[in-house]
């Protein structure tokens, strides 16, 4: 018998992209043997996209400011749908370890709670990437509107709503951590809270002052007004991005605490062996 | 003297004023195998979850490989590994799927190789590519079992592996853990109901009863003591000595 008595473990590397891509695996698995789920994911964007971009050749017609820039409505669909995709894209990730009680296995393996989480903002961005990419293509050859035509701050846009996704999905992850399956329809709802005061398709100023106040706090109102501002007077505001960026910092912290608290407690009550449908 | 592959202290984890394990304390040595007996409630998984580090002690420690698993369970953990009835494999991946996530986690070099050896070892190349929700309880434990040694652990936790299986199906499991045993030197820990199983797998038995260690010793060490001739007999004799006690304290658990 060839004993391991001696044996002492190497040093643990504190970051793994195998780990994180192991995880990414398993959720290409998962994507890969459900086409309906596939579907499903561009399904309600295309759907959005047609609506809004009928309502778009209505007002354009009848409203001047819809006018100046055609594109706001429909630019407003589709950057709205990254938040509220990847929010989604993260949380379910989550979520199907809960369905399949698989979380007892992945944090007894080598697999460290915060490659977890880069795992799941991984996969929420291949989620919304696979939704968002065809009604942006279909909203070309429709309505002749290319959210691609607004550049390089495109790119700034979709990074500080990801983030602000994360950081929501962090929080909703850590409240059903804590309080099992019966909190799962956050995953869903939560976003929503944020869509009257992310100012998507009307500036902040239309807001009553004091909810102006509120509306400034969260990183989306930041985006969408720079997304206006590009459209309407072709001025990419960094000040409007510095300020997106500020919250998400903000976002992500209380996020990522309200997670580690919710691990710490999963871990002290042994909910970790219990959670499950 | 040989030195403790898992070494456990004193360990303790209270629920308020509920006591689900109290003062726990054993060893195992390199390749030896450690049953631990107890009815429904007892403080098996509880203690084998404070192990994995899937639950925090309220006292006590527990050492693995030399390492503090409070403090340092990351260096431990990728060669160990567990089995539970309490955990699944997701059920829309395939058998192939899920091992391969797993080998990548643990960093098995030449997964498909591994994955393959598995397969072959434990006869399930018919169901490789069948999702593992569509598997029979049979199927199930193989799969939870190549799962659980896809990282050809040294220490691997085993939360009753036979669960639920017909004899010769539970048999077949047993002669593999005794080969994978022999041949890898691993250090085996068992929570059980199957008393046969302990008796042939196990070189020390740990009896447990409302979270306590109430004896310990040989299978054969504790036939004499308890002047039995099975251990289901033993069994019986520590569990029903307090079995209401059990069941009210496995339902405060619960609760």
């Amino acid at each position: 018998m060839s004993g391991n008595t001696d044996f002492t473990p190497p040093p643990a590397s504190l970051f793994s992209a195998g780990r994180i891509g192991a995880m990414a695996l398993r959720y290409f698995y998962l994507l890969r043997n459900s086409w309906p789920r596939l579907i499903e994911m561009a399904y309600w964007p295309t759907m959005q996209m047609i609506l809004w971009g009928f309502v778009t050749k209505f007002f354009i017609g009848e409203s001047s400011w819809i006018a100046g820039a055609a594109g706001v409505l429909l630019a407003g669909v589709l950057l709205w749908d990254i938040l509220f995709r990847g929010q989604m894209g993260f949380a379910i990730c989550f979520l199907e370890e809960m369905w399949s009680r698989n979380l007892g296995h992945l944090f007894v393996s080598p697999l460290r709670p915060h490659e977890f989480v880069a795992a799941l903002m991984t996969m929420s961005l291949v989620r919304t990437l696979i939704g968002a990419l065809p009604p942006a293509l279909l909203a070309i050859v429709f309505y002749q509107f290319s959210i691609f035509s607004l550049g390089l701050p495109l790119v700034a846009f979709m990074a500080c709503l990801f983030f602000m996704g994360w950081g929501v999905g962090l929080l909703v992850i850590g409240v059903i951590l804590r309080f099992g399956l019966g909190a799962e329809s956050l995953a869903w709802v939560l976003v929503f809270a944020f869509a009257p005061i992310s100012a998507v398709y009307y500036p902040v100023e239309t807001m009553p002052e004091w909810l102006q106040t509120v509306a400034w706090c969260t990183p989306s109102a930041y985006v969408f007004e720079g997304m206006r501002a590009v459209l309407f007077d072709g001025d990419f505001r960094l000040d409007l991005i510095a300020g997106a960026m500020v919250m998400n910092v903000i976002y992500f912290a209380i996020g990522a605490f309200i997670f580690w608290l919710a691990y710490r407690s999963a871990r002290r009550d042994g909910r970790l062996l219990q959670l499950g449908e | 003297m040989s030195k403790a592959v898992i070494d456990v202290r004193d360990l303790e984890k209270r629920y308020g004023a509920v006591h689900a394990v109290r003062g726990v304390g054993f060893t195992a040595e390199a390749g030896t195998t450690v049953g631990l007996l107890g009815g429904n409630g007892a403080g098996k998984t509880t203690t084998i979850a404070m192990m994995l580090g899937l639950l925090e002690p309220t006292g006590g420690s527990v050492s693995i490989l030399g390492c503090d698993m409070a403090t340092d369970r990351y260096r431990a953990l990728p060669f160990m590994n567990f089995s539970s009835p309490y955990v699944d494999l997701p059920h829309r991946l395939t058998v192939r799927e899920n091992l391969m996530v797993y080998a990548r986690l643990y960093s098995v070099p030449d997964p498909k190789t591994r994955i393959a050896e598995l397969a072959m070892q434990l006869d399930m190349e018919d169901f490789m590519n069948r999702p593992s929700g569509k598997l029979s309880a049979g199927q199930k434990t193989r799969v939870a079992l190549a799962k659980a040694l896809i990282n050809t652990p040294k220490v691997l936790l085993l939360d009753e592996p036979t669960a639920s299986l017909d004899p010769d199906t539970g048999d077949w499991i047993r002669t593999y853990l005794e080969t994978y045993q022999r041949e890898n030197g691993a250090t085996l820990l068992l929570a059980s109901h199957n008393m046969q199983e302990v008796e042939r797998l196990c070189s020390k038995v740990l009896m447990m009863r409302k979270g306590e260690i109430v004896d310990r010793g040989s299978p054969a060490d504790l036939l004499a003591k308890y002047g039995r001739k099975t251990m289901d007999e033993v069994f019986l004799d520590v569990a029903r000595q307090t079995g209401a006690a059990n069941r009210k304290q496995e339902d405060r658990e619960t609760a």
